[in-house]
């Protein structure tokens, strides 16, 4: 794929992002930081493919698969643990609905 | 380990990153109501692991246990984490996350240029997107670690100030960006001599950038944290959106861009709330010691009139509508179960409860609204400042806990004060105000507030807890 065509993929996904967001109430603006936050983890993909796809053959690529698994791990604490958090956050807003008749 | 899916065609796994963007977008566009939100995070995270686990079965991996104990020990790490933690401890944890998505991006973009110094090509964009990954992903990362530290009160939270604070960090921008320019002109020679393989340049831009990423967030102070946050948040997308173009994956392109955007839009919303602009936020000199202890003597002297649970308790007996005005003090005290308790038992008692936030109130986007749905306060009953503020002028009782510049009317007044102009809860409208708080000591803007001195409110020191259990006790043992 071209440079411009990733350009394309940003602006497009930016006049998205900007659509949806300014319609999230108040209310959910720490659940949807959160949960966004979850979803900059997607790095993760990157650090899957740096981490798995260089050997050991050379110095540099040992170099290369250390800073992949170091990567791997801070990615994976951010979309594990972000999902987890923004998930129980999103369990005390639901909890409301079920409360109604009491 | 060879490729599970090696064979996949590049335009199928391409399809599957486009299905797991639309999961994501869809999961965002949940989270418009609380109803639906638990459901769009169930989709964002099953893009999640559509995309990755898509991406280990067609990568051919050479060093399986590796990849697998990292993806292990990460999740362990996360998952402890999220399920320990306590409400009140949320938004570092938040910045946290934040930082450690930012800094995988930088490291990721590393390896990559390395790789590509082995492959011996290296292209023009590539290398630019690199370099703004690793600026951004520094920046997120050291400061999300500032940030963390300072909400968790292991970094002073105060704004650290200091003379020729704009010129140091300045330095680093410009080394930052030099490295960065010589990384893209220049990625195999300094000079003439040949690089070394680890693409030093890059890492000169790394460590300055984690330098400036520190220097950003240690002047910044504790109210001013829902914009640091936020605009954190925004950093860390963009940090994997431009790995993205580095990689040339879509669909980090897609994702990263959302939560850039998303962060951006409530960076945005949380500086209007302050009537002050973003670089005011991280240049400006809020939060020094702006007024003397004279002129808070001269607004304050013989016009505080304070009171007690018991006087407040038949305030509220007469009351037919209360307004609860909760503050970064509530959470402090973690009185939001009592306040909780006390709202339920008004709404019991036929009152017509309702709670006023301010969108900065506390110290992230939302921080009110999550405190008080833990402590299971329906969210139906609260309002954000356009909604309550009309309201007020029909209000019996207001009751301000550990709020403090956000209720402050000198914010109304022409001038130039730290506070000037930014939008305020009208309590002073309403009927009576009581005012729960351990002192009369200024807010964070160090501004003192009139509304302590008026008529019509009532201040009742006391530790927040304490206080509003004193009080809910006081109003059950009379109903």
């Amino acid at each position: 794929m071209t440079f411009v065509q990733n350009l394309t993929f940003f602006v497009l996904a930016a006049f998205v992002g900007y659509e949806i967001i300014t319609k999230i109430p108040t209310n959910l603006h720490t659940p949807l930081m959160s949960g966004a936050n979850a979803i900059s983890g997607i790095t993760l993909i990157g650090s899957v493919v740096v981490a798995g796809s260089a050997g050991m053959a050379s110095q540099s690529s040992t170099i290369a698969t250390a800073l992949g698994f170091v990567a791997v791990v801070m990615a994976t604490v951010n979309v594990v643990g972000g999902y987890l958090v923004t998930n129980s956050m999103l369990d005390q807003f639901r909890s409301d609905d079920g409360r109604g008749g009491d | 380990m060879v490729a599970v899916l090696g064979g996949l065609p590049d335009s199928v796994l391409a399809f599957i990153y486009l299905v797991a963007g639309v999961m994501f977008i869809q999961g965002l566009r949940d989270m418009t109501h609380p109803r639906t939100a638990p459901r769009g995070n169930l989709i964002s995270a099953g893009g999640m692991a559509l995309a990755v686990g898509i991406t280990v079965l067609v990568t051919e991996i050479l060093s399986p246990v590796l990849l697998f104990a990292g993806l292990l020990v990460g999740a362990a790490v996360g998952g402890w984490l999220a399920v320990t933690v306590e409400t009140t401890e949320m938004p570092q944890l938040v910045g946290l996350f934040n930082g450690f998505g930012g800094g995988a991006s930088a490291l990721v973009a590393g390896a990559e240029l390395i790789g590509m110094f082995d492959a011996g090509s290296f292209q023009l964009g590539v290398t630019a997107t690199a370099a703004l990954a690793g600026l951004i992903g520094s920046v997120t990362f050291w400061g999300s670690l500032v940030a963390a530290g300072k909400l968790h009160g292991v970094v002073d939270d105060s704004a650290v100030r200091y003379d020729g604070e704009q010129a140091v960090k300045a330095l680093f921008l410009v080394l930052a960006v030099l490295a960065g320019l010589h990384l893209v002109v220049r990625p195999t020679l300094i000079g003439s001599v040949p690089l070394a393989a680890w693409v030093p340049s890059y890492w000169l831009l790394v460590a300055a950038a984690s330098i400036l990423g520190v220097l950003l967030v240690i002047p910044i102070g504790g109210a001013d944290m829902p914009v640091v946050i936020a605009l954190l948040n925004s950093y860390s997308g963009l940090a994997a959106a431009t790995t993205g173009f580095v990689l040339d994956n879509s669909v980090l392109i897609i994702a990263g861009t959302l939560v850039g955007a998303s962060g951006l839009i409530l960076t945005v919303i949380m500086c209007e709330s302050m009537n002050r602009s973003l670089a005011n936020v991280f240049f400006g000199g809020i939060g020094e010691e702006s007024e003397s202890d004279d002129e808070m003597e001269d607004i304050y002297e013989g016009n505080i009139t304070t009171t007690s649970p018991e006087e407040v308790e038949m305030t509220l007996d007469v009351a037919d509508r209360v307004v609860i005005v909760p503050g970064y003090g509530m959470a402090v005290a973690q009185a939001q179960h009592a306040v909780a308790e006390l709202a339920e038992l008004l709404d019991e008692a036929g009152v017509d409860v309702e709670f006023g936030i301010h969108p900065v109130a506390g110290r992230m986007p939302g921080h009110m609204n999550v405190l008080l749905a833990e402590a299971d306060v329906p969210y139906e009953k609260l309002r954000d400042l356009e909604e309550i503020n009309p309201t007020f002028s029909q209000t019996d009782v207001v009751i301000v806990i550990g709020a403090n510049d956000v209720v402050n009317p000198s914010a109304n007044e022409a001038g130039s004060g730290p506070l000037a102009g930014m939008p305020i809860l009208d309590v002073g409208e309403a009927r009576t105000v009581i005012v729960n708080k351990r002192s009369l000591s200024p807010g964070f803007s160090g501004v003192p507030n009139p509304l302590f001195a008026r008529d019509n409110t009532n201040m009742l020191f006391g530790d927040g807890k304490e206080t509003m259990q004193e009080l809910v006790n006081v109003y059950k043992e009379n109903h």
